[in-house]
């Protein structure tokens, strides 16, 4: 299994979400984001600390998230795509959560005991992840002309990432249809299909934001190496 | 008659709640305190939420997350307390954009290195927590309540502070030189979170008189002077005052004067930041607008349903 | 944090009043159950635009260190409270001295009862 492909995940759309922090819409919002962030931050940790196990060359969480470089990192494209406006994070969120739920519900089983231990988890935060960007597409699908505007473009700017989540994991799609339907459904929205997706971050193929967001996350850690904080 | 059963409630040290007659000057005492320290919870958020992105380590880039988020929550605590007095949270952060309430004036200084998040949590929150272990005694339900809950949160915050601080001085040259700057530039402005001496300050006398604030602005300080000057000295680091000394005769650390023109400089809106503070809060705010409106039209369509 | 922020000399102290409410989102008030077997008690509130988010935001805001294991929230509108100037008539007037265990002489030899 693709440890670090997870930690990557959610390690780099910890660092998106934590971009809300301080700015978001509403107070309640503003708390509701740094959970989601610092959950996905949690699961990040764990596996890089598992990779590191696995991998047997001593390197620590922190020597993964800051000395490697964009051509190393193997996280999923969808993960690095800037916030946008709230209506683009909340599709971003949606569709990598309705992803991750039965990711996680597929690892919970894995042979590897560690891996499965942090899914079983990660499997109860992303549930409650998945209600929080299901109820906000409905609000903001079906609240006023603008907020609908908003949503769907932000499904649209995303659409081509999306078939990318499912290269490895072919057997994940249905589930994921199955949670993303309804909801757009309800939403008066619609996911477009992209007849160009991109694809390639697990091999460290990745789109220009990624360069800017590492920058500035390994800026001091790479500043002064080797020290302790 | 009413009167006196309101002074007769602060006569026994019993809790004056939301639905109790008070006086107006009272309740508006009130309204401004709770909201001028809910806003500078909020405004909080800014100086730390600027080093998240850049934490050196996923486990301090975590503890940071979690503190801002607390921060958070403590505003949101404390809008609710000031909502019991019968306002709204959009009254007052309109208020708050508007410059016509105030946030402490400790959050209009820059944070610049790293070991301003240890700064900030040991002398910040020091200095807050000084003062909130009183407000825990003050006299309106609602506030009091909200201070034990952040009391009880905060404790957290001062303690990470200083473990920065100590793993900075017990780390490189270049570490240690990082915390001391920090602490030059925080010192003096720490000790002007506690407010103007007691002879120049305007609130003081009414506000004890009404059980809101319970120890004054000068003790306070000497209490936060007198804890800090020891834990400086376990982390090896100079206080920037020449003039700080033991005064066995008191008991207490003497301390230089506080530069007051600076202070008001910066309560008057002048201060490094005020201008970047505000303009932050009033686009997210303003960014938020569709959102906002958003859910309170679906939130219509689901009471009406 | 804390915080006296001083008065600026010749500046007006700002006044708040109620106002409408309209276009704000609701209060909710929120009630935790602490573990089980024990009552759910007021926490706090806070705003939502409807019970669904209230309650989402309930676990986010009064919950992060695992304060619980249940929540309800109610909009604070359906909450019908005592007068408290009539407190004295409310509660004093129940007050029935024989209801209280106290009221009763029982021999020290009897044991506890």
């Amino acid at each position: 299994m693709n440890v670090l492909g997870f930690a990557d995940d959610n390690l780099i759309l910890a660092q998106r979400l934590s971009e809300w922090v301080a700015a978001a819409p509403d107070l309640e919002l503003d708390i509701a984001v740094a959970n989601i962030a610092l959950d996905h931050l949690g699961v990040a940790r764990a596996l890089l600390t598992h990779f590191g196990d696995l991998e047997g060359k001593g390197r620590t969480e922190d020597d993964l998230a800051m000395f490697r470089s964009e051509r190393e990192l193997t996280n999923l494209l969808i993960c690095e795509q800037p916030n946008g406006d709230f209506g683009q994070t909340i599709a971003r969120q949606l569709l990598f959560d309705s992803y991750q739920v039965g990711l996680w519900e597929k690892l919970a089983g894995s042979p590897d005991e560690v891996l499965a231990a942090v899914a079983s988890k990660a499997l109860l935060e992303a549930r409650y992840h998945w209600q929080h960007s299901a109820t906000w597409t409905e609000r903001l699908g079906r609240g006023t002309e603008e907020s609908n505007r908003r949503m769907q473009s932000g499904l649209v700017a995303l659409a081509r990432y999306v078939d990318e989540m499912f290269d490895e994991h072919q057997d994940l799609r249905r589930g994921f249809d199955e949670r993303l339907t309804p909801v757009l459904d309800e939403s008066r929205l619609v996911l477009p299909k992209d007849p160009f997706p991109r694809r390639g971050g697990r091999r460290g193929m990745h789109t220009e934001h990624l360069g800017h967001l590492l920058a500035k996350m390994q800026s001091l850690a790479r500043a002064y190496p080797g020290v302790q904080w | 008659m009413r009167e006196a059963k309101f002074r007769a409630l602060l006569e026994a040290e019993e809790k004056v709640e939301s639905t109790d007659w008070m006086p107006e000057e009272y309740r508006q005492t009130l309204i401004r305190q709770i909201a001028q320290h809910a806003h500078s919870e909020i405004i909080g958020m800014q100086p730390e939420g600027n080093w998240i992105s850049r934490a050196p380590s996923l486990r301090r880039k975590a503890i940071l997350i979690a503190k801002v988020q607390d921060e958070a929550g403590h505003g949101l605590y404390l809008y609710s307390a000031a909502e019991t007095l019968g306002v709204n949270r959009d009254q007052l952060m309109e208020l708050l954009h508007s410059g016509k309430q105030k946030y402490s004036s400790i959050f209009n200084y820059p944070t610049l290195s790293w070991a301003d998040m240890g700064a900030i949590g040991w002398l910040v929150d020091g200095a807050a927590i000084t003062n909130q272990v009183m407000l825990k005694r003050c006299s309106y339900g609602p506030y009091a309540r909200a201070m034990v809950k952040i009391c009880l949160e905060e404790s957290f915050h001062q303690r990470q502070g200083y473990e920065i601080m100590l793993t900075l001085c017990n780390g490189s040259a270049e570490q240690k030189a990082m915390a001391q700057d920090s602490l030059d530039r925080w010192w003096w402005p720490s000790l002007m979170m506690f407010g103007p001496h007691d002879s120049e300050s305007t609130h003081t006398e009414q506000s004890m008189e009404w059980k809101i604030k319970r120890v004054s602005n000068d003790e306070l300080r000497q209490q936060f002077v007198d804890m800090t000057v020891p834990q400086a000295d376990y982390l090896g680091l100079q206080i920037p005052d020449p003039d700080l000394a033991w005064n066995e005769e008191r008991g207490h650390y003497d301390f230089g004067p506080i530069d007051w023109d600076e202070f008001w400089a910066v309560v008057k809106g002048h201060g490094p930041m005020n201008r970047d503070r505000i303009e932050h809060k009033r686009k997210a705010w303003d960014d938020g607008a569709w959102v906002r409106q958003a859910a309170a039209v679906s939130s219509a369509v689901a009471g009406s349903a | 944090m804390t915080y006296s922020v001083p008065q600026v000399a010749g500046e007006a102290e700002s006044k708040v009043t109620g106002t409408e409410t309209d276009g704000v989102w609701p209060l909710w008030e929120v009630f935790i159950r602490q573990k089980r077997g024990l009552a759910h008690v007021h926490a706090g509130s806070l705003h939502a635009p409807d019970a669904d988010s209230a309650l989402l935001a309930a676990r986010d805001v009064y919950t992060r260190r695992v304060e619980g294991v249940s929540i309800w929230v109610v909009a604070s509108t359906e909450i019908v409270a005592s007068d408290p100037d009539e407190a004295p008539a409310f509660f004093e007037a129940i007050e029935k001295p024989y209801r209280h265990a106290t009221h009763y002489d029982i021999p020290d030899e009897v044991g506890q009862m």
